[in-house]
C-alpha cells in the first residue's frame, strides 16, 4: 500500500478535540466534519489539504475522548495515512476500523520530514522517499491483520466479507 | 522469551504457542458485554455489517444498568429499544440486578483465562479473577458480536509488586490510587497492568475488583491480578465448572516494575479533576464536603458496605452532609439488609439507593450542583463527571468516605476496624 502526499506535521498530544472540536459534532457527514478538521491548531489545514495528503504527529496522537468522529473528519479530508511516534489506543483502533492507516514511526523519521514536505511511503516494504529534501526514508513495515484490515477498507467491510463467506 | 499473564491468555485465545509484544492477532472472544449506553447503536452497526445471525448470541450480555431505573423519557424509550432488539437477536438481557461489573463475576460469567470484551471502559474489572477483559467502542464491540473474534495488539506490561501488610484503614482503593499517582493517567497506555506479590494475601476479593477496575485510569488496556487461595475460594462459590489459574513465566519481560509496600501506605485521595491527581488523605484533611457517595462498580461491594457501616454504627452523619449509599447489586443489597447494615446507614441519616450506576457518571440518584464538593468512592473525578461542571469530586475509599461523612470534612480514619 503506497501513499504519496504532502505532510502536515504536528507536535505531541494532538487530542481528538483538536482533530474535531466538540462544537462541530452536530453532524455525521464526513465532508462537513472535514471543514473543521484541525482548525484549532492549523487554520489552513482544511483549505489546503488535498486527496492523499499525510498527517504526522509526535507521541500520543489522538488522545482524549473516544469520539469516532475524529477519524471521520480525517477521512473526510481525504487523508489516508496518519504517522505518529505513538497513538492513543482507542484512536488507533478507530483508524484501522475506518480504513485510515495509523503508522507508528521512530524519532529519526519524524525528524527527517518537515511541514509540507512531499513524501511517498510504502507501508508494506517500510521504504519511502522525501521528494522535497531528496532523502530516502526507512521504517518498520506494517504486516498481518492490521494491513489486511486496511486493504479491506476497515472492519465493517471485513465483517461483511466474513458474513458473505459464511452463507 | 517468557510471557506475562495477559500475553499467555491472548496466546491461548488465538491458538498460538507464544506471542510477542506488538504483534497483532485475531483473538477468540468468550463473552461480550454491552450496557444500555452503547447497545442502541449495535443493531444498526450489525445491519451495516450485513450480519443477521451473530456468532453466538448466548455469549452476549446486554446489561441495563446506567439509565436504570430510567430517569427520563428518552432513556426509557432507549431502554425499550435495547430490550426489543436484544431479544430479537437472542442476546441475554440482564436488568434490575445491578451494575455490570459487580454482577458478572458474582453470576459466574468470569473465570481465569477467559477473554471478555465490554462496551464500558471499566470492563477491565474482571482481571481481578485472572481474565483478560477490556473496554472498546461500538464498531469493535459489534464486530466481536458478529464474528466471535477481534484483532488485538499484544501489550507490554507494567508489573506492580505488592509487599507488606496494610493497616486496618487501607483498602484496595488506596493501593490503586497510589499506583495511579505514580504512573500517571497515561503511564500504562497500550499496556497491561499485572498485579502480583505477597501483599495480595492481605487484600480480599473485593479490594482486588477495585484495583483492577481503576487500571483504565492509568490508560491500561487491561489488568490481571495474580490468583491465589482467596481467588479460589471466591470462584468456587460462584462457578459450576472447573478453572485453571493463569501464571506468568519467570522470565516474562516488563516495561516497568514498581513496588508498593502496603505497610507504609496511608489512606490516599484523588483531588479534582483527574484520578491520577493523588495525595495522602492527610494533605487535604479538613476540606469541607457537601456530599458523600458510597457505591459504584469500584466500591459497591459487600465488604465496602461492611466497613462503612462499622464506622457509621450508632453515630449520626454531619448535619451539612448528604450521604448516598448505592449497593453494586441486588445480591449485595440483600446481604446488607440481612446483616443489618442498611439499618445502620438509615439510622445514621444516610439515603440508600437501589443498585445502579447512579450518580457515578452523573446519571441520577445524587448528582451534584454548582460549587458543591463530593467525596466519592467512584472511579472518575473529571470535570462535570457527577453533575455540575462547577462541582468538585474527590475520590477515596469507603473507609475515608464514611469517616468524612461523620465530620463534614475530609477525614483520615485512624481507629482500628
Amino acid at each position: 500500500m503506497e501513499f504519496k502526499g504532502k505532510v502536515y506535521k504536528y507536535g505531541k498530544n494532538v487530542d481528538t478535540d483538536v482533530i474535531i472540536p466538540a462544537r462541530c459534532l452536530t453532524t455525521k457527514v464526513e465532508s462537513e466534519l472535514a471543514k473543521h478538521c484541525m482548525e484549532d491548531i492549523d487554520a489552513d489545514f482544511a483549505s489546503t489539504v488535498e486527496d492523499g495528503d499525510i498527517i504526522m504527529g509526535d507521541t500520543n496522537f489522538g488522545c482524549g475522548s473516544s469520539r469516532e468522529q475524529a477519524v471521520m473528519a480525517i477521512r473526510g479530508s481525504k487523508v489516508k495515512l496518519v504517522a505518529a511516534k505513538s497513538f492513543a489506543r482507542i484512536f488507533y483502533r478507530n483508524c484501522v476500523n475506518n480504513g485510515i492507516c495509523p503508522l507508528e514511526i521512530k524519532d529519526d523519521l519524524y525528524d527527517k520530514i518537515n511541514h509540507k514536505d512531499l513524501v511517498s511511503v510504502n507501508i508494506r516494504t517500510g521504504k519511502g522517499h522525501n521528494h522535497t529534501t531528496g532523502q530516502d526514508l526507512a521504517f518498520e513495515p506494517m504486516t498481518g491483520r492490521v494491513l489486511e484490515l486496511l486493504q479491506e477498507g476497515g472492519i465493517i467491510e471485513s465483517v461483511r466479507k466474513e458474513m458473505a463467506e459464511k452463507e | 522469551m517468557g510471557m506475562t499473564m495477559t500475553q499467555k491468555i491472548l496466546a491461548k485465545a488465538c491458538g498460538m504457542e507464544s506471542v510477542k509484544v506488538g504483534e497483532i492477532h485475531e483473538v477468540n472472544v468468550d463473552l461480550v458485554m454491552v450496557t444500555d449506553v452503547m447497545f442502541p447503536m449495535v443493531p444498526d452497526t450489525l445491519e451495516k455489517m450485513n450480519c443477521d445471525q451473530p456468532h453466538s448470541p448466548e455469549d452476549v450480555l446486554v446489561v441495563i444498568d446506567h439509565y436504570a431505573p430510567a430517569p427520563n423519557i428518552s432513556s426509557a424509550n432507549q431502554n425499550n429499544y435495547s430490550r426489543k432488539h436484544a431479544k430479537r437477536y437472542g442476546f441475554n438481557v440482564i436488568e434490575n440486578q445491578g451494575v455490570c461489573h459487580t454482577i458478572l463475576p458474582d453470576m459466574g460469567y468470569v473465570s481465569p483465562g477467559k477473554v471478555i470484551l465490554g462496551s464500558d471502559s471499566h470492563t477491565v474489572t474482571y482481571g481481578a479473577l485472572g481474565a483478560f477483559s477490556s473496554g472498546l467502542g461500538v464498531t469493535d464491540i459489534t464486530a466481536a458480536i458478529a464474528t466471535g473474534h477481534l484483532w488485538m495488539k499484544i501489550p507490554s506490561a507494567v508489573k506492580v509488586v505488592l509487599t507488606g501488610k496494610p493497616a486496618d484503614n487501607i483498602q484496595g482503593k488506596d493501593v490503586i490510587l497510589n499506583v495511579l499517582g505514580s504512573i500517571t493517567a497515561e503511564g500504562a497506555r497500550y499496556m497491561s497492568i499485572e498485579i502480583v506479590g505477597q501483599g495480595l494475601k492481605h487484600l480480599g476479593i473485593d479490594d482486588r475488583f477495585t484495583m483492577a477496575n481503576m487500571a483504565i485510569e492509568g490508560g491500561a488496556k487491561n489488568c490481571v491480578i495474580e490468583q491465589d487461595q482467596i481467588t479460589r475460594e471466591y470462584l468456587e462459590g460462584v462457578l459450576d465448572e472447573d478453572f485453571e489459574f493463569v501464571t506468568a513465566d519467570d522470565d516474562a519481560v516488563y516495561d516497568q516494575v514498581m513496588e508498593v509496600d502496603l505497610s507504609k501506605l496511608t489512606p490516599q485521595i484523588a483531588k479534582p479533576s483527574s484520578p491520577d491527581n493523588v495525595v495522602p488523605a492527610s494533605q487535604v484533611a479538613g476540606n469541607k464536603i457537601d456530599q458523600v457517595y458510597i457505591g459504584s462498580c469500584t466500591n459497591g461491594r459487600i465488604s465496602d458496605l461492611r466497613k462503612a457501616a462499622k464506622i457509621l454504627e450508632g453515630k449520626k452523619i454531619h448535619e451539612d452532609v448528604r450521604v448516598f449509599i448505592t449497593p453494586g447489586s441486588q445480591e449485595v443489597y440483600m446481604k446488607a439488609v440481612e446483616e443489618g447494615l442498611m439499618k445502620i446507614f438509615i439510622d445514621a441519616g444516610a439515603f440508600v439507593n437501589g443498585p445502579s450506576c447512579g450518580a457515578c457518571f452523573g446519571g441520577h440518584f445524587g448528582i451534584i450542583g454548582d460549587g458543591e464538593v463530593c467525596l466519592s468512592t467512584t472511579n472518575r473525578n473529571f470535570v462535570g463527571r457527577m453533575g455540575s461542571k462547577k462541582g468538585l469530586v474527590y475520590l477515596a475509599s469507603p473507609i475515608t468516605a464514611a469517616a468524612s461523612a461523620l465530620t463534614g470534612v475530609i477525614t483520615e480514619y485512624q481507629e482500628a476496624l
